[in-house]
């Protein structure tokens, strides 16, 4: 899972911790430094310390699929679950891994009652609180042997202690320097780091994020360098770590050209749009939610007030709408995907009806979890694998939470659209309105025959309407002084618009929008 | 022919940057290279300016090319080609798709596409290969495979045999679609010999 998806899972992964299980269980944590599709870059190493259970964290693909094969080993040998940490630059990498054989556990399965291992009331757990201490000594006397945890020598002066991606990077900034490789990153073998310490003149910490191997290692009374030198916040690379130890090595570098940025965006077709289109017109808060749709942030749509954690867009407004009072029904709404609703906004709904809230909740169904690559979820009529599975009905499960007054609407109709808003909006009770139509996308919506829309230009008028929705497909052309009349146009039409029919997806939102005929699907 | 290099790949999400980043790096690898290869999903996609970076040579270690040490870059799009000019040395030589796609403060009307783009990399005295690839596709038989064409157009750069990367097409691009591709990829070598 994800750095943050580990918050989700901490509740059990701390009991899990004195419980142990019957067999491996190895929990696998992608961190995110510099926050490249991320809300928040923690350093979920802390986990490891918190939780006292062993943290193993690999440097690349092929370090990665020998290390789990030590993480399910261990496990099972000390009954312990273990955090395996990936960041970005591991899990987004691709390298040369050696396929093994398959290795099957000696545990059977099967049902085993151990009442005093699995019930964690006051009584049993205080006696698996000592285990847990008894385990993490064992676990402590094995990092020091481990072979994952080595020493590489040098002929420098300088020694690095490093782990995960940062070891590659201190490899090619510092060539000929000692590195102490931590492929166990918690516990920590104090005996191997002090006789490294004792071996080199100077002693360098270089870790992403927090400075979680410096505070220990200086908690043994060790002098280091780290954190300052070496940035706490973002990724690391190579030259990074070479300039910040060595300011003189720092390169000259090209100047970068101001050019005009190009974010990310909502797809052509996407179904998102024409709710954000309208939201934006609605002057209300939005309370947003974690998948695309957080892309309605950027203009030109800019609709979008928060964005917190998977989740959160229903409980914020809820919260909010509770301490503005009275009159302020009118004044929230949250949006959230369908599978995202599924995994956690429920829980706010239930929230929101219980304790008599008054905001309307928007379930953007688009039948998928787009961001992330298409995974099915338990709305959308497919188990994970793609085999088919019982669809949730969003529709009765809100009306089942007591949520009264539930509309649905094809966003791509945009105007009715807004309608269908502005009455839910309106409304003093709980509402929820589901957006409903397919991600652009899915396969299926990939290969079927699409007629797309096209630009009937003499009918075009300038008024903008279809650009504002920030379409890919959808460009304006300014006309240059007197062109305008020279083609036709009135004197002061500042330019035409025109649809890329390779891209446009036909969702038909931008005809839906214009007045003036200007834009139609091919045959009509 | 350099026997280490650092690739860069950018332009513009959905243009088929992964697979051509990626047909490009088991040629390597065929050819004996090690090699690595990062990119970031998720929120970078989805029309926004996106990278690849392909490290070869004996050994890699880091994923990530350092700024000022990318000795080939291949730009899918024109301004996409010096968005990352810091990552360029004077070295460097730059692979260019000759299209345009307009960002979404260009197609608004907001501000316009920057002219003459590419003189900010002629003016370092970085040497500039253009590519028309969406046209070579076309001749070649499927506008869809203008990835291949600057896979091609790259190839001609790279210590590695035609025969290899040809062989790498086969087994990655369905039956249907080989002959096309293998057109294409002779057609972007052609164009930048």
């Amino acid at each position: 899972m994800k750095h943050v998806g580990l918050n989700v899972a901490a509740d059990p992964l701390f009991t899990a911790s004195y419980t142990g299980g019957r067999g491996g269980l190895v929990v696998v944590t992608a961190d995110d430094p510099e926050m490249h599709s991320s809300q928040n870059e923690q350093d979920n190493r802390n986990y490891a310390f918190a939780a006292k259970v062993p943290m193993l964290e690999p440097s690349d693909p092929a370090e990665a699929k020998e290390f789990l094969k030590l993480a399910f080993a261990l496990s099972e040998q000390l009954d312990t679950p273990v955090l395996f940490r990936i960041t970005t630059r591991v899990s987004h990498v691709k390298g040369v891994v050696k396929k093994g054989e398959m290795e099957a556990s000696a545990t059977a399965i099967g049902i085993e009652k151990v009442p005093g291992k699995f019930v964690m009331l006051p009584a049993l757990a205080r006696k698996r609180r000592v285990a847990v201490e008894e385990r993490m000594l064992k676990c402590r006397d094995m990092a020091e042997i481990l072979p994952c945890n080595r020493v590489e020598e040098g002929t420098s002066k300088r020694g690095f202690i490093t782990s995960g991606v940062s070891y590659l990077y201190v490899k090619e900034a510092f060539p000929d320097a000692a590195v102490l490789k931590l492929g166990m990153c918690w516990p920590l073998p104090e005996a191997k780091i002090r006789a490294f310490a004792a071996s080199v003149e100077e002693l360098y910490i270089v870790e992403e994020l927090d400075p979680f191997l410096e505070l220990h290692i200086k908690a043994m009374g060790i002098a280091c360098h780290g954190k300052d030198l070496i940035p706490n916040q973002g990724e690391l690379n190579t030259a990074i770590i070479r300039s910040a130890i060595d300011p003189s090595q720092a390169p000259a570098l090209f100047p970068a050209v101001d050019l005009p940025p190009r974010p990310p965006n909502m797809c052509p077709g996407c179904p998102h749009r024409g709710i954000f289109f309208n939201l934006a017109k609605l002057k209300v808060f939005i309370s947003g939610d974690i998948g695309c749709y957080t892309l309605g942030f950027l203009p030109p749509l800019s609709a979008l007030d928060s964005t917190v954690c998977m989740g959160a867009s229903v409980p914020i407004a809820h919260g909010m709408a509770k301490a503005l009072g009275e009159g302020a029904h009118d004044k929230i709404v949250a949006v959230i995907g369908d599978s995202t609703f599924m995994h956690s906004g429920i829980t706010g709904l239930i929230n929101t009806v219980y304790n008599n809230s008054a905001s309307t909740l928007i379930i953007l169904d688009n039948r998928i979890t787009a961001m992330t690559g298409q995974q099915q979820n338990p709305a959308s009529g497919c188990n994970i694998k793609g085999d088919p599975a019982f669809a949730i009905d969003i529709e009765a499960l809100c009306r089942a939470v007591g949520v009264r007054h539930v509309f649905v609407v094809n966003p791509h109709k945009v105007p009715e659209t807004r309608k269908v808003l502005e009455e839910a909006i309106a409304l003093t009770e709980p509402s929820v309105v589901i957006s409903r139509a397919p991600c652009v996308l899915l396969p299926e919506m990939k290969v079927r025959k699409t007629v797309t829309f096209y630009t009937q230009q003499d009918n075009c008028v300038g008024c903008m309407s279809c650009i504002r929705l920030g379409c890919p497909a959808i460009s304006w052309t300014a006309f240059a002084e007197g062109e305008a009349e020279a083609r036709g146009y009135k004197k002061s039409q500042k330019g035409i618009s025109r649809i890329d029919e390779i891209l446009c997806n036909a969702c038909g939102q931008c005809a839906s929008l214009c007045k003036f005929h200007a834009i139609t699907q091919e045959g009509e | 022919m350099r026997t280490t290099g650092n690739i860069l790949f950018s332009g513009v999400g959905g243009q088929g940057i992964l697979l051509a980043s990626e047909i490009t790096a088991y040629s390597l690898l065929a050819a004996g290279f090690d090699a690595k290869k990062s990119e970031v999903h998720g929120m970078a996609q989805r029309g926004g300016s996106v990278t690849a970076q392909l490290r070869y040579g004996d050994k890699v270690y880091s994923p990530l090319i350092e700024p000022g040490r990318a000795d080939i870059q291949v730009a899918f799009e024109m301004m996409e080609a010096v968005r990352y000019l810091p990552y360029l040395h004077k070295d460097s030589r730059v692979i260019v798709n000759t299209q345009k796609i307009l960002p979404p403060s260009v197609a608004t009307g907001k501000t316009a596409y920057p002219e003459a783009v590419l003189d900010n990399l002629t003016g370092h005295g970085i040497s500039v290969v253009c590519v028309d690839a969406f046209g070579l596709a076309r001749e070649a038989g499927e506008v869809r495979t203008a990835n291949i064409v600057i896979v091609g157009a790259l190839s001609v750069f790279l210590p590695v045999e035609a025969a290899v990367y040809e062989q790498v097409i086969k087994t990655r691009v369905p039956e249907k679609f080989r002959e096309v591709n293998l057109r294409a990829f002779a057609a972007g070598r052609k164009a930048s010999s």
